[in-house]
């Protein structure tokens, strides 16, 4: 007799844990040759709801933590990845791609990783500015994470997508809900499990999987998140999170390119917040001062 | 003064407080949280528990200004939403009744509840608690919220738990009178009940669970202990009690989980700000962000709804 195969239900990832949907709905994405992938939550509103909570109270401690200890971090995410490989690799052939295909998008996500580490603590010596200004003033600018991000991770690319998507958004300090391919989330599922387990502190990372077109209303809408990240949504849809976000003004970011393939430090620019303090000053020369 | 001694055939008898079936309780309990509650139902328990909060302000860093503001939410919630009840009291510290009188005048539906006799710990001479209940009834308190000796209930001393609260409850006058078991420290439910039991017995117009000021406050078993011994009194004698959890409900929707278990343990007779209150500080500003919510579609964030 036929071995029964087991078909691996997923769960999502929210606050360091791994629940269930609370909806309890599932569906079965197809994979190569019409084969079920798994059993996938489809996430209601209320687990965004919850993921949300769990970002924020997140947030305090992993914005003020070290830019190095954020860089160490994300570094120890590649480091287990490059563990992993066999397994996302065999995921990505599950869902359809070519096994060459499979190995370079595993390695591009474990570069994204060591890229996105070592921008951590240099990105704002970097673009930080001290401002020339006619006054005795001593000017400065610099960038503060914006706060909770929603994110949908591009719908193509099932690894390599969603870290382009997750990486930026943390590097710099933010926390991030996000809501991963629709068709492809097996390897979403597995990230979690890297995440879980690579001194990323609980509720940073929240990971949903489930219908695009049913969460978007919520995540531009939600009063509490503070910045709006896609790359890939429709004309109708972008215009539905541009109208949508303006009840608490937040931002909507909709990349050009894909953050798959995307090495920038400017990604990481786009979930942060100018500040600009103006400190006043004895202006040595103009006091004729003597140092 | 002399602790007036009640014969001891007014006192209650211990032994008829009936033992409690710990895991019983807890599995009853975890039921009461499996309710599913729709859009209407919840939108009217929301005003409801919102009506029954008594805002609660006990800190050492409490200033005349923060009692006032206190004041100013416990009647306006939440302005941009027309339509929303006031709190059911606010509740201070016994130098600060004055201030809350004044702020809310002799009109307001808020009440104005005081903690007394040495909140929280308990531990002065009767003599003061008595002098502390009654200077704060005399500033203009409608409730008194008193804590029992849990040193004396621990050590047996029932009869001195017992005599007290009829004092406190003599001095309170008009007032009426919320026992504090603080039942975090009474270690087992079978000391609930009993405290329970006596603090009824002695007069309390409502018992209530904690002060709110160590670890362990109110929780679900502890708060159907204390309905049950209400409602075994009320069968015998008709006298309603009120309940009062206090202390660690935070969520809406733990908030409409007690209300759930009120209604089916005492009945629906209870769901009113007469006979049950919620002791909250950061309860309301949920609630008021589930109404929004319900009321305007958005998931809601903390920094539109005032702190105080």
């Amino acid at each position: 007799m036929d071995r029964l195969e087991i078909l691996k239900t997923y769960k999502i990832f929210i606050g360091g844990k791994f629940p269930r949907t609370e909806s309890g709905r599932y569906y079965t994405p197809e994979g190569k040759g019409g084969k079920p992938l798994g059993n996938i939550c489809q996430s209601s509103r209320k687990d965004f709801r919850n993921s949300v909570v769990a970002a924020h109270s997140a947030l305090g401690g992993w914005a003020t933590r070290a830019a190095f200890n954020r860089s160490q971090i994300l570094y120890r995410i590649g480091e287990m990845l490059e563990g992993r490989r066999a397994q996302f690799e065999a995921e990505l052939i599950q869902q359809g791609v070519t096994a060459s295909a499979a190995k370079s998008e595993v390695e591009a996500a474990i570069d994204l990783c060591v890229y996105y580490a070592g921008w951590c603590d240099k990105f704002q010596q970097v673009f930080s500015a001290v401002n020339p200004v006619s006054s005795s003033y001593f000017n400065f600018s610099v960038y503060e994470p914006v706060g909770v991000v929603a994110a949908i991770a591009p719908e193509k690319s099932s690894l390599a997508g969603l870290l382009g998507t997750i990486l930026p958004i943390i590097a710099g300090g933010n926390s991030a809900v996000v809501l991963a391919s629709e068709s492809r989330p097996l390897c979403s599922v597995t990230l979690a499990e890297v995440l879980a387990t690579s001194d990323l502190p609980g509720g940073v990372v929240n990971i949903l999987t489930g219908n695009r077109e049913e969460l978007l209303p919520f995540m531009v809408s939600h009063m509490n998140v503070n910045s709006f990240v896609a790359s890939d949504l429709k004309p109708a849809e972008k215009q539905l999170a541009r109208e949508e976000s303006i009840s608490n003004l937040k931002r909507i970011v909709l990349l050009k390119d894909d953050p798959a393939k995307t090495e920038s430090p400017y990604s990481i620019l786009s979930t942060q917040e100018v500040k600009t303090t103006w400190h006043p000053i004895e202006s040595s020369i103009a006091g004729g001062g003597k140092y | 003064m002399k602790t007036k001694s009640t014969a001891a055939s007014c006192r209650y008898d211990y032994a008829k407080s009936p033992p409690i079936d710990q895991v019983g309780i807890v599995e009853r309990a975890a039921r009461f949280t499996t309710r599913s509650i729709k859009s209407d139902c919840k939108r009217a328990g929301l005003d409801m528990v919102l009506n029954m909060i008594d805002l609660t302000t006990l800190e050492g860093a409490d200033t005349p200004n923060k009692v006032r503001q206190l004041c100013y939410k416990a009647e306006h919630l939440h302005d941009s939403i027309p339509g929303l009840p006031t709190t059911a009291a606010v509740c201070v510290f016994p130098n600060f009744v004055s201030v809350a009188r004044v702020a809310l005048g002799d009109s307001s539906s808020v009440k104005i509840a005081s903690v007394a006799t040495s909140f929280p710990n308990g531990h002065a001479i009767l003599e003061q608690k008595l002098e502390e209940t009654r200077r704060a009834v005399g500033d203009g308190a409608d409730e008194i919220d008193m804590v029992i000796s849990r040193g004396r209930f621990l050590s047996g001393e029932y009869d001195y738990v017992f005599d007290e609260i009829a004092a406190v409850k003599e001095a309170c006058g008009k007032a009426r009178l919320k026992v504090i078991l603080e039942t975090g420290e009474l270690a087992t439910l079978d000391n609930v009940r009993r405290a329970s039991d006596i603090a009824i017995h002695a007069g309390a117009d409502f018992i209530k669970t904690s002060t709110g000021k160590i670890a362990s406050a109110a929780t679900i078993p502890v708060t159907l202990v204390m309905l049950l011994a209400i409602r075994d009194h009320f069968f015998k004698t008709g006298r309603m009690v009120g309940m009062k959890p206090a202390g660690g409900i935070s969520t809406s929707k733990l908030a409409l989980h007690y209300l759930v278990m009120v209604k089916e343990t005492v009945g629906p007779e209870w769901l009113t700000n007469e006979w049950f209150r919620f002791g909250a500080s950061s309860l309301a500003n949920d609630l008021l962000m589930q109404v929004a919510k319900l009321e305007r579609g958005l998931y809601q964030a903390p920094q539109y709804f005032s702190k105080d």
